[in-house]
C-alpha cells in the first residue's frame, strides 16, 4: 500500500481549515486560513509527522489581488525526509499574522526580514524591528509599489566635479 | 607646470618617491576581493610596482582600494575611513559595483563611490582581470608623477 501524503491527511483531519491542497512537481502544498497557522504548525511538529525544522519563511507580493500578500512556510521532517509548504494569503488592510518564534527560534530573524521588506506584522514576536535596512528608512523595499530608483542615503551624496 | 628649475625638479623627485611607495589600504567588501588577492600575491604581484605594503590601518595608508559593492549602510563607514587617511591620499575604485553600482541598481547600493569620496582611477570589469588592476596602478603612478605635489613646508601663492 502506498503511503498517504501529508496534504491528504491534513485535508481529512481539518476539512474546514484547509483551503486547498496541491502537489505540483512533488511539492506538497497546503493553503490555509490565517488563524490556523500556529495550530497547524504545532500539529505538524509533533510525532508521528515530526516536521520539526523550519527551513524558510518568506512572503510574496501579488499586487492587484484582493489578498495581496502571501506568506510561505517550508517545513522539513528529519525522520521521514519529507517537506511540506504552507501558504497563507493576507489582506493589505489587515496585514498581520501569528508569529512562529515561540515554536522555532530561527523564525525570529526570518520574520524580522519579512517585516523589514514587506511590512507584515507578526503577533507575538519578541522584537519586531527592521533587520537589514537602517533606522529612518521609509517604506518596505521589496513591495512591488516601492519605486525602483528611490534612494534613501544615510549621508548626503557629494556633488561631482 | 610653472616654476623655476629647482621647483620642478623637487616636484619630480617627490612624485618619483611617492609613486613607488604606495602603502595601500584594501577596503574589500565583495567578490572583486578575489582579484585583489591574486593581484597582490605571487602570480601577478603588484609589489613589482612598489605597491606591496598592505596596511590595515587607514592612518598609515596613501592609497585606498575600494573593492566591491558599497551599500548605503556602509557609505558612512567608507567616508570616515577616507577622512582618517593622511594627505596625500589617492583612491582606486575597483569593479563595476564600486564605479557605478554595477548590476545593483536598487534601494540598497550606492551608485558609484564618487557619490561619497573623490576617485582618482576607475577600474572597470565584473570582476576586473588582474592585468586591468596592474594597469590601473601604472596609470595612478603616472598621475602621481605628473601632479603638483603638496608638502608641509611648501610656499603657497
Amino acid at each position: 500500500m502506498e503511503k498517504k501524503k501529508i496534504t491528504e491527511i491534513l485535508k481529512e483531519k481539518f476539512p474546514e481549515k484547509i483551503k486547498e491542497i496541491s502537489s505540483r512537481f512533488g511539492d506538497e502544498t497546503v493553503a490555509i486560513e490565517r488563524d490556523f497557522l500556529r495550530g497547524l504548525c504545532v500539529f505538524l511538529m509533533k510525532e508521528p509527522y515530526a516536521y520539526s525544522m523550519l527551513l524558510d519563511l518568506t512572503c510574496v507580493d501579488y499586487m492587484g489581488d484582493d489578498l495581496r500578500f502571501e506568506m510561505v512556510y517550508h517545513l522539513f521532517s528529519i525522520s521521514s525526509n519529507e517537506r511540506v509548504r504552507i501558504k497563507v494569503r493576507l489582506s493589505d488592510k489587515d496585514l498581520n499574522i501569528q508569529s512562529l518564534t515561540p515554536l522555532w527560534k530561527n523564525a525570529n530573524w526570518l520574520e524580522r526580514e519579512v517585516y523589514d521588506m514587506f511590512g507584515v506584522r507578526f503577533e507575538g514576536h519578541p522584537y519586531l524591528v527592521r533587520l537589514f535596512m537602517y533606522d529612518g528608512f521609509e517604506g518596505h523595499p521589496l513591495r512591488k509599489d516601492y519605486p525602483l530608483r528611490k534612494r534613501q542615503p544615510i549621508i548626503p551624496m557629494r556633488k561631482k566635479e | 607646470m610653472s616654476g623655476g628649475w629647482f621647483t620642478t625638479k623637487l616636484n619630480y623627485v617627490i612624485g618619483w618617491g611617492r609613486k613607488f611607495s604606495l602603502f595601500h589600504y584594501p577596503f574589500i567588501t565583495a567578490c572583486c576581493g578575489m582579484e585583489y588577492m591574486s593581484t597582490a600575491c605571487a602570480h601577478w604581484d603588484f609589489d613589482r610596482f612598489g605597491c606591496g605594503l598592505t596596511t590595515f590601518s587607514p592612518r598609515q595608508a596613501d592609497l585606498i582600494m575600494v573593492v566591491g559593492t558599497i551599500s548605503q549602510k556602509e557609505a558612512p563607514v567608507l567616508k570616515t575611513i577616507y577622512e582618517q587617511m593622511c594627505e596625500p591620499k589617492w583612491v582606486l575604485a575597483v569593479g563595476a559595483c564600486t564605479v557605478s553600482g554595477g548590476i545593483y541598481d536598487n534601494y540598497a547600493v550606492v551608485q558609484g563611490i564618487d557619490n561619497i569620496i573623490p576617485v582618482d582611477v576607475y577600474v572597470p570589469g565584473c570582476p576586473p582581470r588582474p592585468e586591468t588592476f596592474l594597469d590601473a596602478i601604472v596609470k595612478l603612478q603616472e598621475k602621481i608623477q605628473n601632479q603638483e605635489q603638496e608638502f608641509r613646508w611648501k610656499r603657497r601663492k
